[in-house]
């Protein structure tokens, strides 16, 4: 019988038992000595990475954006300032059913496919998980309110508060084109970017000021190391260093002087730049139409950008510094101190106009802008001084054809034309002042005599931006002291930009008596009044009476489209656009200028008649106040 | 290790009259001090892990109170009583566990709690995690040993039943449990080391097939441990927060209250299945290796009474139960600390939870009851 063996031998049994039992008890004793191994393993030889891996866990390093520098006019207006915004965001990870929870948002504070679409672009970006997502940017304060109440059944949804830049609601669209914008940090900038120092920014200078100093205006980036959870919350804040916020920085611009500009161009397109001649600084820099740089940082609707876009008015072109037009007789004042420096003519020579001119040997006749078909015209007997308040063509196609484009380039290159003198406003266009080499090299003609002639009355191929031209007007009114436009007048820290440039050469080749001469010329064209029929300056009749003060002007006007040989301007037959752009140069007071500027008024007409009127009005605003004041 | 080691540790257990009483009430002193020890420290870290909440600390309190309370009941309970119940437990335990596979209630997606009017809502299942080694050890109480190649198809058999059902649930890792305490039995039973041999051989050859028979998430499991990182949000991000825990604790740990896995929740079932992290984080190496001590104690203990029992039933069942224990703590640990795949088992005594400290409680009531029960 089998089974009555263990019975028979249970001392045999019990033994075996003990023996197994102190088998498996080694075995467990190894087993946790496995265990104790891999523990070692984790807490003594590998206790510094998983350290490390526990503090990058739940330490989280933030950075701070810094607040941007503010922007100030000369007489501490605030032009641009910060503001607080609130904009939803999602915490995907805390989301249990997306769509309920996009549909619940989109009854609170509405969605539109944009936002949407913009909320699915970001979430692919590389983030921390529990990193919240923004949704919708700039809540409204009911919209907030509802998202508050409603905020316990929306998990997930996270409010968030954000520092700005805020262009104050009554000058926003009046200095948008002189301070410039932000826009938001786009992709492509972060690689040009420092990452480190805007890691946290999402705004940077677009346009103006607000680029030419991003790098002041910007400031430091801080950073809070903070405790979270593993849901992303914020336990607590360990360090912090803050933010430096940016320098903030003042102005030549005047409040004022730039509100009467705008009001002096009316609706009309058209720009007005004015400088303080002595230093450079732009008091006021005017391009009309403008628009509400907000919307750049507010974001707006693709209808609203494309309006602004496709406007024909073209609100978005700052035609201040970017507008390149014909100076037209706005530069004669140049072609006549060439004639000087040259010794081509003298302040006593005077010649003959009959209202036309002909190039020897050559058919083509070129015409005075008073020709008529009826009436020849012409200013009979003409020095340089009468030239210039009476605006004789013929005598400047004669003069220039005499100086030759040789000497009559360099001599008008002193005065900053096709080139960017300006200190601190480097999106500024140069201009275009021709020359046979250029007209070769991009036309691929030769220059004929007949450019000359017309570059003697500012047409042609020269072109220059009201900027360029109201830093002639500042040449002339400091009787040939060249100096740089600049936007900036101050700043509360030191600014990293502030590397001046060379101050540019003076005009070479004239006396002081000549500069007198041509100030006193340009001061008839305004004052010479009551002398009879075609004996007054060309802008007396619309700007000459009651002034208090010395103002010396040149008119100018711009053929947009050619008029070709014997025919008549006629202002009726042309549309809207392809009439003549009205350009006045002014400064005063003459004889110790604090004010010099250039005025366009876009397809306007004549330059006296149009231009000169907004140029005495911002004038008047800039100098009556202070005449009064003595 | 000699039993005079643990007689030196409680010098009262022999000659004391605390020591005696306790004998008195069928109560091993030094197991149960090493058992209270356990507990005492498993509620302050569970009081640190559940962040000082008192409700939730109370109720673990409470739970182990009446798990102490089943202790004593099995102790009362002579070794022959167990002997002769053995087979009624075992097919009423079948019976429900095939209950709940028909009308059980589906927590989590496995079907594992049968909900009775009348009674509190319990799993079957933890009662044949001692049902099942006590049948065994029932099988072989009067066959001869080592056994047969007969009996041991008949265990198996014993075994297979409620583990396959357990398995169906699906609970894969209370049914590995069940199915180790029963072949346990056979094990100390004296199965021929040769055919323990062929059976790990021929688990090997069927391992890939067996691969196939897995869950996509147990398989996922697997393969999470050789590599956490290839979905550290996913998956892997159990087994990568609980080694960083661990690992973070050091030599002697961030300090009670102090760990940063486990208060920031980063540790997952820091409560429960993983609290043996928030041990190793705030009380380091040290505070593993006091637990563990204990542990190994209780092991020592439980193995030194089944080698002195009289009986054959009585050796299996306290010597089955006792490594069932071992497989535990060593199981829960080793997927902690990223040595095994993460399968559901709590710490012993330390885990929030009742049913499984109740089970365990009374399986050492029983082996108390081995311990003290003696015939003259």
């Amino acid at each position: 019988m089998a089974r009555s063996i263990s019975f028979n031998d249970p001392l045999r049994e019990r033994r075996s038992f003990g023996a197994r039992v102190a088998l498996l008890f080694t075995i467990a004793v190894l087993l946790i000595a496995v265990l104790v191994t891999r523990l070692v393993q984790l807490q003594v030889w590998e206790f510094e990475t998983y350290q490390t891996r526990s503090d990058e866990n739940r330490i989280q390093v933030q950075p701070l954006a810094p607040p941007r520098g503010l922007i100030y006019d000369r007489n501490g207006v605030l032009l641009a300032d910060n503001t607080t915004i609130y904009s939803l965001a999602l915490v995907r990870e805390r989301v249990d059913d997306m769509e309920a929870l996009l549909a619940r948002l989109n009854q609170l504070v509405g969605l539109d496919a944009e936002e949407l679409e913009g909320y699915e672009r970001r979430l692919k970006r590389r983030r921390r998980p529990f990193e919240p997502v923004t949704m919708k940017e700039i809540l409204s304060e009911a919209e907030i309110a509802r998202l508050a109440v409603e905020r316990h059944r929306l998990p997930g949804v996270e409010i968030v508060t954000e520092l700005v830049r805020r262009y104050p609601a009554n000058s926003a669209s009046l200095f948008a084109h002189a301070v410039g914008s932000v826009r938001r940090v786009t992709e492509e900038d972060l690689q040009r970017l420092d990452p480190v120092s805007y890691s946290a920014t999402r705004y940077l200078g677009r346009r103006g000021v607000e680029r030419f100093y991003e790098n002041s205006l910007h400031g430091q980036v801080g950073y809070q190391q903070v405790e979270t959870d593993a849901h992303g919350r914020i336990r607590q804040v360990l360090e912090i260093n803050p933010p430096v916020s940016g320098k903030d920085i003042t102005l030549h611009l005047d409040h004022r002087l730039q509100i009467a500009a705008s009001a002096a161009l009316g609706g009309r397109r058209g720009a007005v730049v004015a400088l303080d001649p002595r230093s450079g600084g732009v008091l006021a820099m005017v391009s009309n139409p403008g628009y509400d740089p907000n919307l750049f940082i507010s974001g707006m609707t693709g209808e609203t950008y494309s309006a602004l876009l496709n406007s024909r008015d073209k609100p978005l072109f700052n035609r201040a510094i970017n507008g390149q037009y014909a100076p037209g007789s706005t530069f004669k004042p140049i072609v006549g101190l060439a004639g000087i420096a040259t010794g081509e003519t003298n302040w006593s020579e005077h010649i003959e106009d009959r209202g036309w001119f002909k190039l020897p040997n050559q058919e083509r006749i070129y015409r005075d802008w008073s020709w008529t078909a009826r009436n020849s015209g012409g200013q009979g007997v003409v020095n340089l001084n009468r030239a210039i308040y009476r605006s004789s063509n013929v005598y400047f196609y004669d003069l220039a054809s005499r100086i030759g484009i040789a000497r009559l380039a360099p001599f008008a290159a002193q005065f900053g034309l096709g080139q960017n003198l300006a200190e601190d406003i480097s999106l500024a266009s140069s201009g275009l002042l021709p020359d046979p080499i250029w007209k070769q090299g991009v036309k691929g003609q030769v220059w004929y005599p007949g450019d000359t002639v017309n570059l003697g009355i500012g047409q042609g191929d020269l072109l220059v931006t009201p900027l360029q031209l109201a830093t002639i007007s500042a040449t002339l009114a400091n009787r040939g002291r060249v100096v740089r436009p600049r936007m900036l007048l101050e700043s509360n820290r030191a600014l990293v930009e502030l590397d001046p440039l060379p101050a540019p050469e003076p005009v070479q080749g004239l006396s002081p008596e000549d500069w007198e001469l041509m100030v006193d010329s340009m001061e008839d064209v305004v004052h010479r009044g009551n002398k009879g029929y075609g004996q007054n300056g060309t802008a007396w009749a619309y700007i000459g009476r009651g002034i208090d003060y010395r103002m010396a002007g040149k008119s100018g006007t711009a053929q947009v489209v050619e008029i070709r040989q014997g025919e008549e301007y006629d202002e009726e037959e042309l549309g809207e656009f392809n009439r003549k752009h009205a350009w006045f140069i002014a400064f005063a007071p003459a004889d110790n200028p604090v004010i010099a500027l250039a005025v366009l008024v876009e397809n306007g007409g004549g330059g006296s008649s149009v231009a000169g009127p907004v140029a005495r009005e911002v004038l008047d605003a800039y100098l009556l106040p202070q005449l009064a004041a003595k | 290790m000699s039993s005079q080691d643990f007689v030196r540790t409680l010098p009262s257990a022999g000659s004391g009259s605390a020591g005696a009483t306790l004998l008195r009430v069928h109560l091993d002193p030094l197991f149960l001090c090493v058992l209270i020890a356990i507990v005492c420290y498993g509620l302050v870290v569970l009081f640190s892990a559940v962040n000082r909440d008192m409700d939730v600390f109370g109720n673990q309190l409470i739970r182990m109170g009446i798990a102490f309370i089943a202790l004593f009941a099995a102790a009362q309970l002579q070794p022959s009583f167990y002997l002769r119940w053995a087979p009624f437990v075992y097919i009423g335990g079948v019976v429900l566990l095939v209950l709940v596979l028909l009308i059980g209630v589906e927590v989590k997606g496995s079907q594992r709690w049968l909900d009775i009017p009348g009674l509190p809502r319990f799993q079957p299942s933890e009662l044949m995690k001692i049902a099942v080694p006590m049948m065994v050890a029932w099988y072989f109480h009067d066959r001869p040993l080592p056994p047969r190649f007969k009996d041991v198809c008949a265990a198996l058999l014993i075994i297979a039943i409620p583990a396959a059902c357990i398995i169906r649930q699906p609970d894969l890792g209370t049914g590995i449990l069940v199915a180790g305490a029963g072949v346990a039995v056979l094990v100390l039973a004296g199965l021929y080391w040769r055919w323990i041999l062929y059976a790990g051989l021929s688990l090997a050859v069927a391992a890939p097939g067996l691969w196939y028979t897995l869950q996509d998430y147990q398989r996922q499991r697997i393969l999470t441990l050789f590599d956490p990182q290839s979905d550290p949000l996913g998956a892997g991000w159990n087994i990568i927060q609980s080694t960083t825990a661990i690992g973070s604790g050091g030599v002697w740990g961030k300090g009670l209250f102090q760990g940063t896995q486990s208060h920031l929740e980063f540790l997952p079932e820091s409560q429960t299945d993983f609290i043996i992290a928030v041990v190793g984080e705030e009380l380091g190496l040290v505070g593993i290796l006091g637990l563990l001590a204990l542990y190994l104690i209780v092991i020592a203990r439980g193995l030194m009474i089944a080698v002195q029992a009289q009986s054959t039933f009585g050796r299996l069942l306290a010597g089955a139960l006792t490594l069932t224990f071992f497989v535990y703590v060593f199981v829960n640990i080793g997927m902690v600390s990223g040595l095994l795949p993460v399968v559901g088992v709590p710490l012993p005594l330390v885990s929030y939870g009742g049913t499984s400290a109740i089970t365990l409680m009374a399986g050492f009531g029983i082996i108390m009851s081995v311990r003290t029960h003696r015939s003259r």
